[in-house]
């Protein structure tokens, strides 16, 4: 039950994330000591892959997850790629960034409207100066935000319809290019899309135009931006308004590494941490199953085995931990735009000290900033006419897809022997993120950013430990799958 | 028509991927809330959209399962996971200390329907794939077999078996349609197929206007993923097959999965998730396709296919290859009489 016997409070069902999850958090003075985050949800894609001939993961990985279908999708055609030994042509290359692309914006949205600010629209702000604003704005279901922004949401994924079909569970994204060629009147259509998605966003979400949010370079910028206008000309600036409020800048502080495998030849890969760029590399990547109700030990993904163990002793989560060079390490918005340099994003995790609350949701938004203006050079870039999509045949062997989903680095690895998959590990970004401790009892990325995150006495569901959640966008059907 | 009674929703998430709730919320006009809030369909809880979180989330099905307030409609999303060992200790619904499972088995009793959203929760679908490590079932039906988590002859308040709304995902109008028929007291089972499918959806196969029509008319087939070609006679394609009216509505406002150049994998149907080959590619026996055009006979088939393909235009034979138009319809004035 939800309740808190002595100084612990169990916390679930955790809602307005994707999938399953619980948190458990050890009270002390009035502050979370410690947490533990669960994933109680196994569905065993891993163990369902196995067996399979090879091009069937283009059925099965996209059905982990709904809302992270398509990033699930490259991942694997990627890893299939790799075995096939082709190259797609350019405007494959170009359609399958469009439509990564915006599956992770329409995320990104969904993200801000649907599951992270309905809770500052909580009663529990009611003296607040900004609430009845928030509440007009935020509240879940029937605010202006989410009656605004999410039928332009479904505008916007008009987009798939053109490029994939359906999103989600497209089939679409091939090792060789994708299925779907555009024609030149389809292009125009993308384009009218596009727009008509940048009024909706530079209308109510940001009121100014995209690229002023992608250039803003500091903090003080930021705030220079936010106090230009009242606070309810744009959602971005109601946002900032409460953030600074509630001191969103000081909350939920993360491990402080960050990770991306880089995107759309628009964002760099590498790591990033006290203030030192380097390189990503994926095999440095460890899955470590200590705190996991699984057998087996800490191993790479292409030497890794699922194996559900139910009654592990010392277990609490089906979520592995994943590892960098043995290191926690957080992916997602926030770390792409550090890893890539973003003056904004690198300011604010400088003054967090390794990223809060505050961080991730700016950097998400300005990410979404930074992809429409990109996504309508990428469709001017297509050429009707010319190829697609070529052929690929998948031979032995083991390689690995990597892709930024809306959420941060995706991984498949892939082994294919006598022609059927022998091997299949999925890392993905939640799984990162929301990891339980490891064999060394280093606690994953939420777990570390949960301390310190306030409590009142007898709250049942924190609100400020939702915020903290939250603010990672988790997807918890990932994490595990 | 204006709807002054309220028709209560409560929506769980079981084993899922969350891309039904995904799908549902791309419904056109106006969004989700509004397409099914002019039936006077209102959301308990829903695991993405509602606010309450931890104990207050827990408090509402709490007062579904005692018979506080009355639930209309219990929409399950996902497969209900029987495993390990029968316990469905792989889902536990957080915060409870309950299986989903359990879960489900307290709340469809008191029901007055239970709808299955997707084909996981109609017939435990990819996550009842290979080996089904968590023994995935559906509500009703284990694939094929009538049964599931909550039997065969489970009847719901209504007496109405679970109302299937296969597909993965479903379309959005397919849940908000058939959820708004439900409020307006317009279903009977009789509306419903042999596998719990509203007929409304299900009487239709997915080959019902498909745009690749006259490539199929002459079997001028794709070879390989991109080609504008029929899909059915190399890579997979089972819209001849496949319950749905998908190619008579618009998926994401322009698409469809044969729009999208890709093949359907007839995932309305129960163990679509288990087929005998690779999902990409047409089963056959003598270069006969094993899976035929439901209703066709297969002697009619093999001699249509060796006409049509004798009579193929040769537009229509090099388009069938190319990823764009190649060779556009002749231009040429009507003929006198």
């Amino acid at each position: 039950m939800t309740g808190s016997p002595g100084t612990r409070l169990i916390v679930g069902p955790f809602n307005r994330v994707e999938g399953d999850l619980e948190v458990t958090l050890d009270l002390a003075d009035g502050v979370v000591a410690e947490a533990r985050v669960t994933a109680p949800l196994y569905r065993g894609f891993e163990q369902i892959l196995l067996g399979r001939p090879p091009t069937d993961a283009l059925v099965i990985a996209p059905r982990i997850c709904g809302i992270c279908s398509v990033s699930q999708s490259v991942a694997a055609a990627r890893a299939l790629r790799g075995l096939a030994g082709v190259v797609p042509p350019a405007n494959g290359r170009l359609a399958a960034d469009l439509i990564v692309a915006a599956e992770n914006a329409a995320d990104h949205l969904t993200h801000f409207v649907l599951f992270f600010t309905p809770d500052l629209a909580r009663a529990c702000y009611a003296d607040r100066p900004w609430f009845e604003t928030a509440r007009r704005r935020f509240a879940a279901n029937s605010g202006e935000a989410s009656r605004l922004l999410l039928p332009a949401r479904t505008r916007f994924l008009h987009l798939m319809g053109l490029l994939a079909g359906k999103w989600p569970h497209s089939l679409a994204l091939q090792p060789g290019g994708v299925t779907k060629a555009i024609d030149r009147g389809e292009r125009m259509r993308l384009l009218a899309i596009l727009a008509e998605f940048r009024e909706a966003l530079e209308t109510h979400l940001f009121a100014d135009r995209l690229e002023r949010i992608a250039a803003l370079a500091s903090p003080a910028e930021l705030d220079a931006w936010a106090d230009a206008a009242p606070l309810d000309r744009g959602d971005f600036r109601l946002f900032l308004a409460i953030a600074r409020d509630l001191g969103f800048e000081r909350l939920g502080r993360g491990p402080g590494l960050f990770a991306a495998s880089g995107s759309f030849d628009l964002f760099r890969p590498g790591i990033w941490s006290d203030g030192a760029h380097g390189e990503f590399d994926p095999a440095e990547v460890v899955e470590d199953v200590a705190s996991a109700w699984m057998n087996g030990s800490t191993a790479a993904p292409f030497s890794g085995v699922t194996l559900p163990a139910p009654d592990k002793v010392g277990a609490y989560t089906w979520c592995k931990a994943p590892r960098l060079g043995g290191r926690v390490a957080e992916v997602g918005a926030l770390a792409r735009q550090v890893v890539d340099g973003h003056p904004l994003a690198l300011a604010l995790v400088g003054r967090s000290g390794g990223g809060a609350v505050l961080d991730r949701v700016v950097a998400r938004l300005v990410e979404l900033a930074r992809l429409i203006p990109a996504m309508e050079a990428w469709v001017g870039a297509l050429v009707p006419g010319e190829p697609f999509c070529v052929a690929a045949n998948v031979g032995d062997g083991a390689a690995a897809g990597l892709v930024e989903a809306a959420r941060g680095t995706l991984g498949h690895w892939l082994t294919v022997r006598d022609g059927r998959i022998g091997g299949y590990q999925i890392v993905a970004p939640t799984t990162w993120n929301f990891s339980p401790r490891d064999t060394a009892g280093q606690p994953g990325a939420l777990e570390q950013a949960l301390i310190g995150t306030p409590v009142r006495p007898g709250d049942a569901a924190p609100v400020a430990v939702q915020h903290v959640v939250r603010s990672f966008d988790p997807c918890m059907v990932c994490t595990v799958h | 028509m204006p709807q002054d009674r309220t028709f209560n929703v409560l929506w769980l998430q079981a084993a899922s991927c969350g891309g039904c709730t995904m799908s549902a919320l791309a419904a056109e006009d106006g969004g989700l809330m509004r397409a099914l809030g002019r039936f006077g369909i209102r959301l308990l809880w829903h695991p993405s959209l509602s606010e309450e979180s931890g104990a207050e989330a827990v408090a509402i099905l709490d007062d579904v399962a005692a018979g506080r307030v009355a639930l209309d409609g219990l929409c399950i999303e996902g497969a209900v996971l029987d495993g390990p060992d029968g316990s469905g200790r792989f889902q536990m619904l957080s915060g409870t200390g309950r299986s989903m499972k359990d879960w489900i088995k307290t709340l469809a009793p008191r029901a007055r329907h239970v709808v299955a959203i997707g084909s996981c929760a109609a017939y435990g679908g990819v996550p009842s794939a290979g080996i089904n490590p968590t023994d995935a079932v559906g509500l009703q039906f284990a694939a094929w077999e009538p049964g599931g988590a909550l039997g065969g002859h489970f009847r719901s308040a209504s007496g109405m078996p679970v109302i299937n709304i296969s597909g993965c995902a479903p379309h959005p109008g397919w849940v908000v349609e058939t959820l708004a028929a439900l409020a307006l007291d317009d279903t009977n089972p009789d509306d419903l197929d042999t596998l719990g499918r509203p007929r409304a959806i299900a009487d239709h196969l997915a080959h019902h206007g498909c745009s690749r029509n006259e490539f199929y008319e002459f079997k001028a087939s794709a070879a390989r993923p991109s080609d504008r070609g029929c899909l059915m006679e190399n890579l997979g394609c089972r819209a001849t097959q496949a319950p749905g009216d998908c190619n008579l509505r618009r998926w994401n406002g322009f698409g469809s999965c044969t729009d999208g150049g890709f093949t359907c994998i007839n995932c309305t149907s129960p163990g679509f998730e288990s087929p005998a080959g690779p999902f990409q590619e047409t089963a056959k026996v003598a270069g006969i396709p094993v899976g035929l055009p439901v209703d066709m006979p297969k002697a009619w088939f093999v001699a249509l296919a060796a006409l049509s393909k004798s009579a193929t235009p040769q537009r229509v034979r090099a388009n069938a290859h190319a990823d764009h138009v190649v060779v556009p319809p002749a231009r040429r004035p009507p003929k006198l009489p």
